[in-house]
């Protein structure tokens, strides 16, 4: 059940992701249909994962290609907040494409499988992985926004005579929401990190470097809305600290199973 | 019906005669009420770009002379500018009109208004009434369907385009006007349009500040405190004809402190220019000059010629449809004829039968089916046969075997 529901999913994913290309080139139906590849791909895989959920003994996603899973129905599910506005598409092509690689990788890791389980499941661990991963998948939109930004203020700088030809939001709208985005992922990944602190506590574990580069993100994100709302930080600067950000979110995404899950 | 296609535009005639043909949409409308006269149907498109007369008559020729005499009529000296077509290449042109293929810019949306003016000031029957509701239908559909339309064709909806491309909706958005001529004004109107709000008009005499900030809002200012206005403004547009720079670098650089790294969009319409180039360097500040929209303009142009082709493919297909259905013009008096000679049988038939009531009331059910079913197919083939232009053949065919002849 769950192999039949994990390929009509990355073929939406990926029918969406070349249908943003064409996008890019023609703006209209290549669009509508992208939007509809992402609503389907996302529905597809939120069944994919009730399926999962069902037939678990334990949280399903513990694994590092079932966290892959959930995080990349997270993304996509916060992409799928402003992405079907025309508007946005374009952040698709970001998106998109990046998600249907990691639900394929996530397969290739047996994370879609519907085997999935975990001896050592509890509501800390289910709060932890869930949260952190919610933040995650936030900062990555947040990037994506932000990587979008910036080239289109690099269009706007350099002039461009064929910037009207592809339309994408204005600078001011995509650093608000990216803004607003890691406004809303930060609480998630400091809730996820003082449930993460207090199962250590309680199992007795030791302090990791992955620990670590989890906390300087959040002081990396925290540093961003702090400045944001004190000195008015906007703009490229802005956006290079969420990039930033979200290298060590890829980091700590990358290490994470050769040091959670070997 | 013939249709007929009687006018000028800007590819034959210069401005000086154009200007001399144009009418006034009450005028265009008059204009086709007279030359339709009792029986026939006109309709007048009059616009900046041409003026062109629509006729449906029986008889081509004739209408075709009553247009040209009209048009010659109000400007002599159009006669070799004259363009004269029929029926399918004359509903074709209406259908390119429609769609702004046949504009100075291709895809400009104020001719579409301008051709359903016309349709509606003018003396449309049956002919000429389907023929610009379906102009209508394509120049909207050649619009949805294609980016035709989109992209800025002048240096002022450029720079109203470069600024949703800064700021997202312009809504709420506040613009420092610099020098309040002709050219700051149109800039400004297309801000306005898009939902931007006027803020400051500032000008070196006080008199016309006040006088377009009483048409567009906001406070007039002289031009000594524009500096005061930069850290609140968004937008600011200048075009001014002072010679040296009205606005530099220094300036700006000291509002960005308080303006907390909102970007500032800078339009410098003057020549010689009014805004240090060099502000274009600062951080979140956008400088674009006449010369920088006027490149933006010409690829937008070269965009919608691109698109052009796409529209022409939409028209093409609407055009073709409007051909098969004149064409099935042509049948419909013999598939009548035929259809109210196999009615007046079965209804005699039907009085000569001695019949109880529920006899007749079933015998009438069962002879009216029949009949349909009987005339369905001769009817569709015959519709058909009309759309590959072999309409004409099938009816005089059906009226000579049925004996329908006398009723042509």
């Amino acid at each position: 059940m769950a192999e039949l529901l994990f390929w009509p999913a990355l073929l939406a994913y990926g029918e969406a992701a070349v249908a943003y290309l064409g996008e890019a080139r023609h703006p209209g139906l290549a669009g509508r249909l992208a939007t509809w590849g992402v609503r389907i791909g996302w529905l597809v895989q939120t069944a994919l994962l009730a399926v999962q959920a069902t037939r678990a003994d334990g949280f399903p996603w513990t694994t590092w290609a079932g966290s892959l899973n959930l995080f990349v129905w997270l993304v996509v599910g916060a992409y799928l907040i402003w992405g079907c506005q025309p508007r946005y598409r374009l952040l698709g092509l970001a998106v998109l494409p990046l998600a249907a690689v990691l639900l394929a990788l996530a397969h290739a890791g047996g994370g879609t499988s519907a085997r999935q389980g975990s001896n050592y499941s509890n509501l800390f661990l289910v709060l932890h992985v869930g949260l952190v991963l919610a933040a995650f998948a936030g900062f990555t939109l947040a990037a994506g926004l932000s990587a979008m930004y910036l080239w289109q203020e690099r269009r706007l700088k350099r002039r461009e005579a064929t910037i009207l030809r592809v339309r994408s939001p204005g600078l001011a709208r995509l650093d608000e929401l990216a803004a607003r985005t890691v406004v809303v992922a930060l609480p998630a990944l400091t809730l996820g990190i003082v449930v993460g602190a207090l199962r250590l506590r309680d199992r007795g574990g030791s302090f990791d470097a992955l620990m670590a580069v989890t906390l300087v993100t959040w002081a990396v994100y925290g540093a961003y809305l702090g400045l944001r709302f004190t000195v008015g930080l906007r703009g490229r600067r802005a956006a290079f600290v969420v990039l930033a950000g979200f290298i060590l979110v890829a980091v700590v995404r990358i290490a994470l199973p050769v040091t959670h899950f070997s | 019906m013939r249709i007929v296609l009687v006018g000028t535009s800007h590819h034959r005639a210069p401005v000086e005669l154009r200007e001399r043909a144009a009418l006034a949409p009450d005028q265009a409308g008059e204009l086709a009420r007279r030359l339709a006269g009792a029986s026939g149907e006109a309709v007048c498109l009059s616009t900046c770009n041409r003026t062109e007369l629509y006729l449906a008559d029986a008889s081509g020729e004739e209408a075709e002379q009553r247009g040209e005499a009209a048009l010659l009529a109000l400007e002599a000296e159009l006669a070799p500018a004259l363009y004269r077509l029929r029926d399918e290449a004359a509903a074709l042109h209406l259908f390119r009109v429609a769609a702004g293929l046949d504009s100075l810019v291709p895809g400009e949306g104020e001719i579409l208004g301008q051709v359903r003016g016309a349709y509606e000031a003018g003396a449309a029957g049956p002919i000429l009434d389907r023929l610009f509701r379906q102009a209508l239908h394509a120049g909207r559909k050649a619009r949805v369907e294609t980016a035709i339309g989109e992209s800025p064709a002048s240096v002022s909806s450029a720079a109203a385009a470069l600024a949703e491309q800064v700021f997202g909706d312009l809504r709420g958005r506040r613009i420092l006007v610099v020098g309040a001529g002709k050219v700051g004004d149109l800039a400004a109107r297309n801000l306005l349009s898009r939902g931007a709000e006027i803020a400051w008009i500032a000008n070196r005499t006080a008199d016309r500040a006040t006088e377009l900030a009483a048409r567009l809002g906001g406070e007039a200012l002289p031009l000594d405190r524009v500096d005061e206005q930069l850290a609140h403004a968004d937008v600011v547009v200048s075009s001014t004809s002072a010679p040296g720079w009205v606005l530099e670098r220094a300036q700006v650089e000291r509002v960005l402190p308080a303006r907390r790294g909102r970007p500032l969009f800078l339009i410098d319409l003057a020549v010689p220019r009014d805004l240090d180039p060099s502000i274009h360097e600062l951080d979140g500040c956008y400088l674009y000059d006449i010369d920088d929209l006027q490149a933006v303009v010409a690829e937008t142009l070269a965009g919608r010629r691109r698109e052009a082709e796409r529209a022409e493919a939409i028209v093409g297909a609407e055009a073709e449809r409007f051909r098969e259905w004149q064409a099935s013009l042509d049948v419909v008096p013999a598939i009548a004829s035929l259809r109210a000679r196999a009615e007046e049988i079965r209804t005699n038939e039907l009085e000569r039968a001695r019949l109880t009531d529920a006899e007749r009331r079933a015998a009438d059910s069962v002879t009216t089916a029949v009949l349909n079913k009987l005339l369905h197919l001769p009817t569709i083939r015959m519709k058909q046969a009309a759309a590959a232009a072999d309409g004409v053949i099938y009816a005089d065919a059906v009226r000579h075997l049925f004996g329908l002849e006398d009723e042509r």
